[in-house]
């Protein structure tokens, strides 16, 4: 077989938009929300995170402010305290879950898979209404004064010594867990039973792999955080007294309970965003990822051992010395797959044919930062280190670097590899190129020097710190700034593509997936017939050669 | 090029007077950072060699310099390399750091001991021999100091960042930490655990003195009464010494000598006596058995302080023999003068 895979970009120039698609099919604001769509439902969520986004990015725009000097002078104690309890809580339980899965999930999953829609569209539109029910309750809890019990809910702050409402909050975490289940749900019951003809289980892209290992995380996960919220509601407001060590209960059992959730929940967020990194790097190499089979695998032994770690939030807390070895360990397991990602990622790059479009540099500056946050994840897993450097900056940085240098990246790839797909629009190449290095160079500007602080012993969560800590807290909020603007230009540009971006055409980047085949944007019931597939996922010699039967019987 | 010498002055005072790497003012802190130093070689190094292999890909297999790209499956040769390798790195550092973290948790023997309540938004040291310091800790060189530690609300942590020693204070249970300072110096003493309002001011000094100068402190700034002197008027008065008197009739178990002892349950289990377990006898007594004593001392749950179970702890640790418990209890019942105040004090 000749290995010509020519990049043969369809004229663009002459490409129109297609008459009917999925967001022309019916008029009216009420269309969209009782649309059993996938596609529909993807940008309902698309817009809803984008909201919660800034509004989160708000509060840690204010929070950097503050720490702009030692002195505790911006803002009060308590208004310090709420604010990054609320940081916390809108970038994770509004953003960072949903993201990909909700966004990029849910538009891709059915169309990679050659379906016409999830398993069950009406949940997934519940799911949406069940994320906004939560997000007011979030919102309530804010209009009403905050929340200040950090994003992690300790008990027995949250339970006993705090008079913020803490209540409402966790009613909207729980209802936003529930979403999350129900998205988990669907997308394991559609990969499990709606997948085209042909379409095996190892044909499918990885990003189907990657949303399916998170899926079952969020399934068996979720319903944990749910408990122990439920908990915590309960001894604040009738004192049951499980985590009371007065009444024989114990304070700890609920970090136990927290994180056996929210360890998992950091998979939750990571791995799908390692399946946009699969998607886009073999695009712009125009290569089979390599080694399909072990990134596969190696999405769900993240997964599994995921589930297995998460007292190495709680190495300092008096657990057994045993036990944390122990934990220790698993730590050091769940890493191995991270590495093995990042070299597979590496190497689909080599005898490529590489071009730089946006979704690749956000993707190269996915892997550096991945790299790095994953890392120093390897500090905080080695028991003795963890001693010190726990509870400081350092943790901070750490898991920026994972969620904002990973996942946000991770998502901004995606965001600019579909938008042609998603909206029928190209955004401006040379702004979105400027964009994507304007984040990667704030972000390292902004958490690098955390790092140091964090080893320095700089406490998290601090309003005021020592003086001597000031130069790097200055330089992290200079970065944050430039990071601000990192992240207001896509909103621009891409707002500004919707009415005046070229017309995309089915496949510009000449990319594999069963969702390029199709026209963009696509009909709403995806496929005028359902796909049969007979070929591997990132086949770009069949791409080739359907390209070229195209041109000689279509002409 | 010329700097307004406003401007440099302003420069260097403040790079002088920021810290870029913390002090190593105890026996740890080489062992911590030695432990950094590697996983820090590891990220550089492994940084580097992703960084090499992605833009020397880039560069090379760029679409200018490589119209056609080579279909490549995979290599099992190349994904053992990169399983085992990172593998074997991040055991070295899983032994590594467990071999540190026995290091920081298992204190020597002949430590010290001193008490440590956390409680909103304060730090109260409490020395044995009765010296009461608030956000301050004085401790000497050259001498291991075990730090018992229990809050009295919500989570707190005591860290010491220039020990490199951290450890969570809990309600409800003693946790301990250790160190041996040796440096001369204030460092920093920070709360980590996020505890409400004012967690950013639940911060102190450890004041670490030559073992002369720490001598002088002791003697200097002792309240006049030991721990366990103040745990003795305490089990006085609370009543204690009318069930815990020692004799052969008594309701309660001797409690002379009990501290490090192992003790025969009702329930069938035995137990080293630790502080931890005195603590809990006294505020659960019901879960706390002595093998053929009855279940009749009431819990003396939120009657006691922290501090005041610190005392209680001190000196039944400190209780050889039941000869005192016995004449406090004579002088009471025989409505006689109080007996002579204890000796003097011996830090």
């Amino acid at each position: 077989m000749s290995a010509h895979t020519i990049v043969n970009l369809p004229d663009q120039r002459t490409a129109t938009m297609p008459k009917r698609n999925y967001i022309n099919n019916e008029d009216g604001i009420l269309s969209w929300l009782f649309t059993g769509d996938h596609k529909r439902i993807a940008m309902l969520y698309l817009v809803s995170i984008t909201f919660f986004f800034f509004i989160g990015g708000a509060f840690a725009g204010l929070i950097r402010l503050e720490l702009l000097t030692p002195q505790p002078d911006l803002m009060a104690s308590d208004t310090y305290n709420k604010f990054f309890s609320m940081h916390g809580i809108v970038m994770i339980f509004l953003f960072l879950v949903p993201s990909v899965p909700a966004v990029l999930g849910n538009f891709l999953i059915p169309i990679m898979l050659g379906a016409k829609d999830l398993a069950f569209p009406k949940i997934n539109l519940l799911s949406w209404y069940l994320y906004w029910i939560g997000g007011l309750f979030t919102l309530t809890a804010l209009v009403l004064g905050g929340v200040d019990t950090g994003w992690t809910f300790t008990t027995p702050l949250s339970t006993h010594y705090l008079n913020t409402h803490v209540v409402t909050a966790a009613v909207g975490i729980f209802i936003i867990g529930f979403s999350s289940i129900f998205t988990g749900l669907n997308f394991i019951v559609t990969i499990h039973r709606m997948r085209a003809p042909g379409m095996t289980w190892f044909r499918m892209p990885l990003f189907i792999w990657a949303n399916y290992a998170a899926s079952i995380l969020m399934v068996l996960g979720t319903p944990v955080l749910a408990i122990s919220l439920v908990l915590v509601a309960l001894e604040r407001t009738i004192g049951i007294g499980v985590f009371d060590p007065t009444k024989g209960g114990d304070p700890l059992l609920f970090q136990h309970l927290f994180w056996f959730y929210s360890h998992p929940a950091v998979y939750i967020m990571i791995l799908p965003g390692m399946g946009v990194i699969s998607e886009v790097i073999s695009t712009f190499s125009r290569k089979r990822v390599f080694g399909y089979t072990a990134v596969a695998f190696s999405s769900v032994a993240i997964a599994l051992f995921g589930f297995f770690v998460w007292e190495h939030h709680m190495f300092i807390m008096g657990v057994s010395n045993y036990s944390a070895l122990v934990f220790s360990l698993l730590t050091m397991l769940v890493a191995v797959p991270s590495a093995i990602k990042i070299f597979n990622w590496a190497f689909t790059l080599q005898k490529g044919s590489i071009t730089f479009e946006t979704p690749m540099l956000y993707a190269f500056g996915f892997i550096g930062l991945f790299t790095v946050g994953g890392l120093t994840g390897v500090f905080l897993g080695a028991l003795g280190m963890d001693i010190h450097l726990t509870e400081t900056y350092f943790i901070v940085a750490h898991f920026h670097f994972v969620m904002v240098g990973g996942m946000l990246m991770a998502f901004l790839a995606g965001i600019h590899f579909w938008w042609p797909k998603m909206t029928g629009r190209m955004y401006s190449e040379s702004i979105s190129k400027l964009a994507a290095i304007v984040t990667f160079i704030g972000f390292n500007m902004t958490f690098l020097p955390q790092f140091i602080l964090g080893y320095l012993g700089m406490p998290r969560r601090y309003h005021a710190y020592p003086p001597e800590f000031q130069v790097l807290n200055v330089l992290s909020t200079a970065g944050a700034t430039i990071l601000g603007v990192g992240y207001m230009l896509p909103l621009l540009y891409l707002g500004w593509s919707l009415k005046y971006g070229a017309i995309a055409g089915d496949n510009p980047w000449q990319a594999t997936g069963l969702e390029w085949q199709i026209q963009s944007p696509p009909l709403t019931e995806n496929f005028t017939e359902i796909p049969v597939v007979d070929h591997d996922a990132y086949d770009y010699e069949w791409l080739e050669h359907k390209t070229a039967q195209e041109v000689t019987t279509v002409g | 090029m010329h700097i307004s010498p406003v401007l440099w002055q302003f420069l260097v005072k403040w790079l002088n007077s920021s810290a870029l790497f913390p002090r190593e003012a105890s026996t740890i802190a080489p062992y911590a950072d030695a432990l950094y130093f590697f996983l820090l070689t590891i990220t550089v190094v492994g940084l580097i060699l992703v960084a090499v292999l992605v833009f020397g890909f880039a560069i090379r297999y760029r679409k200018e310099r490589n119209p056609v790209a080579t279909q490549v499956e995979g290599s099992t040769l190349l994904e053992a390399t990169w399983t085992i390798i990172p593998l074997a790195l991040f055991m070295v550092a899983w032994i590594w750091g467990a071999l540190l973290y026995f290091r920081i948790y298992n204190p020597p023997t002949n430590a010290m001991n001193i008490y440590v309540v956390g409680k909103q938004w304060m730090w109260k040291a409490e020395h044995p021999g009765g010296q009461h310091e608030i956000n301050a800790l004085h401790v000497p060189t050259g001498r291991p100091v075990q730090l018992t530690m229990i809050s009295q609300d919500v989570f707190h942590s005591f860290s010491i960042p220039d020990f490199r020693v951290k450890r969570e204070v809990i309600p409800g249970r003693y946790t301990t930490v250790w160190f041996e300072a040796t440096t001369p110096g204030t460092y920093h003493i920070f709360c980590t655990q996020y505890c409400g309002t004012n967690h950013s001011v639940m911060i102190g000094d450890v004041t670490v003195l030559n073992p002369e100068d720490y001598q002088k402190w002791t003697q200097g700034s002792t309240s006049g009464t030991s721990l366990s002197q103040n745990g003795e008027r305490l089990f006085a008065s609370m009543g204690c010494n009318s069930c815990h008197s020692g004799s052969a009739a008594a309701r309660g178990p001797n409690l002379a000598g009990v501290y490090g002892s192992k003790l025969q349950l009702s329930n069938g289990s035995s137990v080293q006596v630790n502080e931890a377990y005195l603590r809990d006898a006294i505020l659960n007594p019901s879960q706390h058995i002595t093998a053929g004593y009855a279940p009749i001392m009431p819990t003396y749950q939120g009657q006691i302080s922290e501090d005041g179970l610190i005392d209680l702890v001190e000196y039944i640790k400190s209780l050889k023999s039941n000869y005192r418990v016995q004449q406090t209890l004579t002088t009471s019942q025989s409505n006689q003068a109080a007996p002579t105040t204890p000796g003097t004090v011996n830090p």
